[in-house]
C-alpha cells in the first residue's frame, strides 16, 4: 500500500482538457505520470461502457474532462457526460466497488494550471482509496 | 414499448452467487429503445456483475449475447450454441423473454436482471410513461386519443373523480387527470357531446380478469 501508484484514465475532450494538458506541458507544469489520457472528440462521446471497461481493466480510478458550462463545442455533451458519470458512480456504489473513483471535471483548453491541479487532486484521492478492489483478480489471473 | 428497469444490483449478484459462468442475454426489442436491456446495457452489467465478484476475489465467466428477439423461439434458439457451456442464464429482457428461455432450456436456470413495469412511450429523452394496459377492448374511440384505464388513477370511464384538482390527480401532483385530459381533448375536436355518452360498464373478460390471454390467428398458424 504505500507504494501503491494508482492507474487513472482520464478521457479528455479535444476541445478542453486535452488541450488543457498539451498547455500544461508548454508551462513546464508538473502533474503525476500517474494519469494516461484518452483522447476524445467530445466528453460526451464517454459512453458508461467505456468507465466500466476502465475499471475493470485494472485502472484504481477514471475521471472524464469536458469543457465549462455552456462552452461544449457540441453545444451538451459535457452535460451528458456528467450525467453519465453520475449514474456510474451509484452503479460502483451498489458493488461495492465505490463511485469516489470516478469523477467529472470541467476546464478550458487555456487552464494548463488546472489540468495539473486536477490530476495531481484526483491521484491523490485514489491514491488514498488504495487500489482498485477487483486489480488483486486480474493480477492473479494474468499470472495465471 | 414493453419498458423495464434493471433491479437492484444486489439482488442480482445474489441470484449469480453459486454460478462461475453465465449467459447475459439482452434483447434488441423494446427494452433497447427503454435503455434497460439491449446491448449496451449488457456490456456494462457484465462488467458491473465481473467487478463485484472480483471484488470479493472470485471470478464470473460472463458471455455477453443480444438477441433481436427475445419473445420469439426462432431468435431464442441462437442460445442453443453456447447454452451449454453457461450453468446458467440472466436475460435483460422482459419477463416474456425471460419465460421464452426459461421454457426452451428446462435444464438451466433463468434469472430475471430486469422489473418489466409497464407499456409505455416516451415522453422525452429518458423519460417514459404508461399508455397502455392491454385491457382486451380499446375505448381510445370514445375518449379523444387518451386511456382512461391506463392513465386515469381509477380507471374510470365516465369522467373525473373528486381528487380531480386543477387538472391534477389526487395520487400525485404530478399526474395530470385523465379525465381533464380528455375534456380539454374533446373540446378541442368540437366533441364535446361525446362527453355526454355513457360508456357502458366494461367486461374485464377481455383484460386480465378472464386469466392469461391467448391470440390465434388462423391463416397464420401453422
Amino acid at each position: 500500500m504505500e507504494n501503491f501508484e494508482p492507474v487513472i484514465v482520464a478521457f479528455c475532450c479535444h476541445y478542453c482538457a486535452y488541450t488543457a494538458a498539451d498547455m500544461a506541458g508548454s508551462k513546464r507544469l508538473c502533474y503525476p505520470p500517474n494519469v494516461k489520457i484518452i483522447k476524445v472528440p467530445c466528453s460526451g462521446k464517454v459512453d458508461a461502457i467505456h468507465i466500466m471497461k476502465a475499471l475493470e481493466m485494472g485502472a484504481d480510478g477514471v475521471y472524464v474532462a469536458g469543457c465549462l458550462d455552456g462552452d461544449c463545442h457540441f453545444k451538451n455533451g459535457n452535460i451528458g457526460a456528467a450525467k453519465r458519470v453520475a449514474y456510474i458512480k451509484k452503479l460502483l456504489d451498489e458493488i461495492g466497488i465505490g463511485g469516489e473513483r470516478v469523477e467529472m471535471v470541467l476546464m478550458s483548453a487555456g487552464m494548463g494550471e488546472r489540468f495539473a491541479q486536477t490530476a495531481t487532486e484526483i491521484t491523490e484521492k485514489i491514491r488514498k482509496l488504495g487500489p482498485n478492489p477487483v486489480k488483486s483478480v486480474n493480477e492473479a489471473k494474468t499470472a495465471a | 414499448m414493453i419498458t423495464a428497469e434493471r433491479k437492484p444490483m444486489e439482488e442480482l449478484i445474489e441470484c449469480l452467487r453459486p454460478y462461475h459462468r453465465i449467459l447475459l442475454v439482452g434483447c434488441n426489442e423494446c427494452v433497447t429503445v427503454c435503455s434497460a436491456g439491449g446491448r449496451k446495457e449488457v456490456g456494462i452489467l457484465s462488467s458491473a456483475l465481473q467487478m463485484a465478484f472480483m471484488k470479493e476475489g472470485k471470478t464470473l465467466d460472463v458471455k455477453e449475447i443480444t438477441l433481436e428477439r427475445q419473445c420469439d423461439p426462432e431468435y431464442v434458439e441462437e442460445l442453443v450454441t453456447h447454452i451449454d457451456q453457461a450453468e446458467a442464464v440472466m436475460s435483460m429482457a422482459c419477463g416474456c423473454g425471460v419465460q421464452e428461455i426459461a421454457g426452451r432450456f428446462k435444464s438451466k436456470p433463468v434469472f430475471p436482471a430486469l422489473n418489466t413495469t409497464f407499456m409505455g412511450a416516451s415522453e422525452r429523452q429518458g423519460v417514459w410513461v404508461e399508455r397502455c394496459q392491454g385491457c382486451g377492448e380499446c375505448v381510445l374511440a370514445l375518449t379523444g386519443g387518451i386511456c382512461p384505464i391506463a392513465r386515469c388513477a381509477k380507471q374510470l370511464l365516465n369522467g373525473p373523480c373528486g381528487g380531480s384538482t386543477n387538472g391534477k390527480c389526487e395520487v400525485d401532483p404530478d399526474i395530470d387527470c385523465a379525465w381533464q385530459l380528455i375534456w380539454d381533448r374533446l373540446k378541442a375536436l368540437g366533441l364535446e357531446d361525446r362527453y355526454e355518452d355513457n360508456i357502458a360498464a366494461k367486461d374485464w373478460r377481455t383484460g386480465r380478469g378472464g386469466g392469461p390471454r391467448k391470440i390465434i390467428r388462423e391463416d397464420l398458424v401453422k
